[in-house]
């Protein structure tokens, strides 16, 4: 046997090490309606094993603080702003403190529209409606990209919303994380489904944990509309995984935005398919990296599948790294034969605020049919020295006038925020923190 | 008002000398303006004064109101007083044009240590000073300069000047890229905002912009030196005549 044969099989006996002390310092749920779920998805994970970075989607992240077994202890962050992201707002409020459900601090779950349980409540029970979508979305889209921290999310979730939408609901449903210890490790994993014609908006904010694994199944349905709003602040979970999987059916449309600031290492994916035609998704983020706030490394990893007609996705990805930061977008658009009309477009770009930041982009389309408009860009630059001489020439300091270019870099991301109030109060707390950390 | 003596600047990534001794005077309540080919030096002239990167100053002073210009950074020199209409304005998305406009005026408020304007103030003066230059307020709502045609970009510049309320304002080739009636917008615009105590330098190409803003003095520019100095008819044999004859007996 060769040196190099050799080395492959003590790299797996050493992945399924780490695979193994992982799974051994959980404690795996048991019973209920998610059982099936979670027995597939362990016996998945222990047929994918956990990431490493020779995986093609995870050349650019180093996955392995993600495999400790448990995190490192992170102090606990200072204060944050003086009132939290949409607290003006008529919304129905879920507390998550360090992942736990917190009903004294949640709103009451009845909301007119729409019916809220929650994962460690309902699974108690055999059946449940959540029972088709709960681990079955995390297994779609686009194979063999393999999702392990997905599937081990599916395995050892305990909380998480369960919402389905039948109505319209007047307000949003309100997802709020806590972080009280600092050793805090936080799985989370939600089910939405959104009944024909149905609509919500549901946002997330807060400080989730030393590290997490959060994943949404979300199952738009046709004719139903889903808001989806995620805001992070600094001070957030130092290591944070999170995957949001969509169908989308005919005529409904699918909207994220994210909103990431600051953090150790970060990775999002979006995983999307269309299902039925004249449909929509657009997946939107903004993302903020200070490498003197610390280790600074986001990743923003999307799939769109287009199995239906005249279907429209967008993406739209936006980040501003400075003093060493690091941020990588992977997107891919894939068209199935038979998806015609369809049109896809992706834009990922990295406004680079110094010398020692770099953004590592990869682009990619895949398509079988013959009558579609698919589009993707990628761009990395440095401040436009005109824009910012044009605002200084009318007075405006040169910090403030970095803070407004920012700004302005972000915009198209912003706008994918459908609600103008919403956008606005993201804007106003953007700039906000920016101008502290000019 | 503004004195710019014996003013030598160069490209500062390369050693190429635009600039080669630059010396005008423009008083308070005059009209200046500067022609000369392309190529002589006069947007730099103006990129200089204004404190744009990229140049470096070798030689010379600039002062306005006795205040030395080219120790400050751009954002001071706006504050005390200068501002440069741009020769192509710049579109800056996600940033509402009011956004900006008020930022700019209290920031240069503050520079000189004056209150700032509510946001009731603001919105009041801005509409009162859109109405007098015929502003639709809709360019008000809209990002900076984005989608703006080039009258409306223009417009908006001089919209900037009438709210900002400079001393000493440079025109850089604003009759570039304007039809007729545009530009005759613009220079009414301009026209409105003359006042003993301020001073415009306009620096273009053609007498067709002075036929509408009347110069009391124009100086031709010829590779980085003001080569002749006379009144508005000088322009006139500009139209006429072009720069060669100018130009070689300059030499």
């Amino acid at each position: 046997m060769n040196d190099a044969a050799l080395k492959t099989r003590e790299a797996v006996a050493s992945e399924k090490d780490e695979l193994s002390l992982r799974l051994n310092a959980l404690s795996l749920p048991e019973g209920g309606f998610t059982a099936p779920a979670r027995a597939d998805a362990l016996s998945r994970l222990k047929s994918m094993g956990l990431p490493h970075p020779r995986d093609e989607y995870w050349r650019f992240t180093d996955p392995r603080p993600f495999n400790a077994p448990v995190p490192a202890a992170i102090p606990l962050a200072g204060k944050g702003p003086d009132s939290p992201l949409f607290a003006e707002r008529d919304r129905l409020i879920l507390v998550f403190v360090d992942g736990e459900f917190d009903p004294s601090s949640s709103s009451d779950l009845s909301l007119d529209g729409a019916e809220i349980d929650i994962l460690s409540r309902a699974d108690a029970q055999a059946d449940h409606w959540a029972k088709d979508l709960y681990g079955k979305l995390e297994t779609a889209g686009q194979n063999p990209v393999e999702r392990p921290f997905a599937a081990l999310n599916t395995a050892v979730a305990r909380e998480g919303a369960l919402i389905r939408v039948t109505g319209k609901p007047s307000r949003p449903v309100h997802i709020v994380h806590r972080r009280e210890r600092e050793d805090a490790d936080v799985t989370w994993h939600h089910v939405i489904r959104v009944e024909p014609g149905a609509e919500l908006t549901l946002l997330e904010t807060g400080m989730v944990g030393a590290r997490s694994n959060g994943v949404i199944e979300a199952d738009v349905a046709t004719g139903g509309k889903l808001n989806h709003i995620a805001a992070k602040r600094a001070g957030h979970q130092k290591l944070g995984f999170s995957a949001v999987f969509a169908r989308v059916d005919a005529e409904a449309a699918f909207k994220s935005f994210a909103l990431s600031v600051n953090g150790t290492l970060m990775r999002h994916e979006a995983v999307v398919e269309f299902v039925g035609d004249d449909a929509i998704a657009h997946v939107a983020a903004a993302v903020l990296g200070d490498g003197n706030r610390g280790p600074f490394h986001h990743d923003d990893t999307v799939f769109i599948t287009h199995d239906a007609e005249r279907c429209e996705s967008r993406q739209v990805f936006k980040k501003v790294l400075k003093n060493g930061a690091v941020g990588v977008f992977q997107g891919k658009i894939l068209v199935k034969p038979g998806a015609q009309k369809t049109d896809g477009y992706q834009i990922s770009q990295a406004l680079l605020l110094d010398d020692d930041s770099q953004f590592l982009g990869k682009p990619e389309l895949e398509i079988y049919a013959d009558d579609v408009v698919c589009s993707h860009g990628s761009t990395t630059g440095a401040i436009d020295e005109t824009a910012l001489f044009y605002l200084r020439s009318r007075g405006v300091p040169r910090d403030r006038a970095i803070v407004l270019m920012i700004l302005s870099f972000l915009a198209d991301a912003l706008e994918e925020v459908e609600d103008e109030g919403l956008r606005e109060e993201i804007s106003d707390r953007l700039d906000a923190w920016l101008t502290r950390h000019a | 008002m503004l004195k710019i003596n014996n003013l030598h600047a160069k490209l500062e990534d390369e050693d190429k000398q635009i600039l080669k001794g630059v010396s005008l005077e423009v008083p308070a309540g005059e009209v200046h303006a500067i022609m000369g080919p392309n190529g002589s030096g006069k947007s730099t002239t103006s990129y200089v004064l204004s404190g744009r990167d990229g140049y470096e100053v070798t030689e010379g002073e600039v002062t306005l109101n006795g205040e030395d210009l080219l120790d400050m950074e751009p954002e001071e020199r706006a504050a005390a007083g200068l501002f440069l209409a741009f020769q192509y304005p710049v579109e800056i998305p996600g940033v509402g044009n009011m956004t900006f406009l008020r930022t700019a005026a209290n920031a240069q408020r503050k520079a000189r240590g004056e209150e700032e304007l509510s946001a009731a103030d603001f919105l009041k003066l801005i509409r009162e000073k859109a109405k007098t230059l015929n502003i639709d307020a809709d360019m008000l709502k809209r990002p900076v300069n984005v989608g703006f045609s080039g009258g409306e970009k223009k417009r908006n510049e001089i919209l900037q000047m009438a709210l900002l309320e400079p001393k000493m304002c440079i025109l850089d080739e604003t009759d570039s890229g304007l039809d007729v009636d545009a530009m005759r917008l613009v220079a009414d615009g301009v026209n409105a905002l003359r006042s003993p105590d301020r001073a415009f330098l306009v620096i273009t190409h053609y007498q067709r912009l002075l036929d509408h803003i009347k110069p009391d003095v124009v100086h031709i520019m010829a590779d980085g030196k003001i080569v002749k100095t006379g009144g508005p008819e000088l322009a006139l044999e500009v139209e006429q005549n072009g720069y060669a004859d100018l130009l070689a007996e300059a030499s």
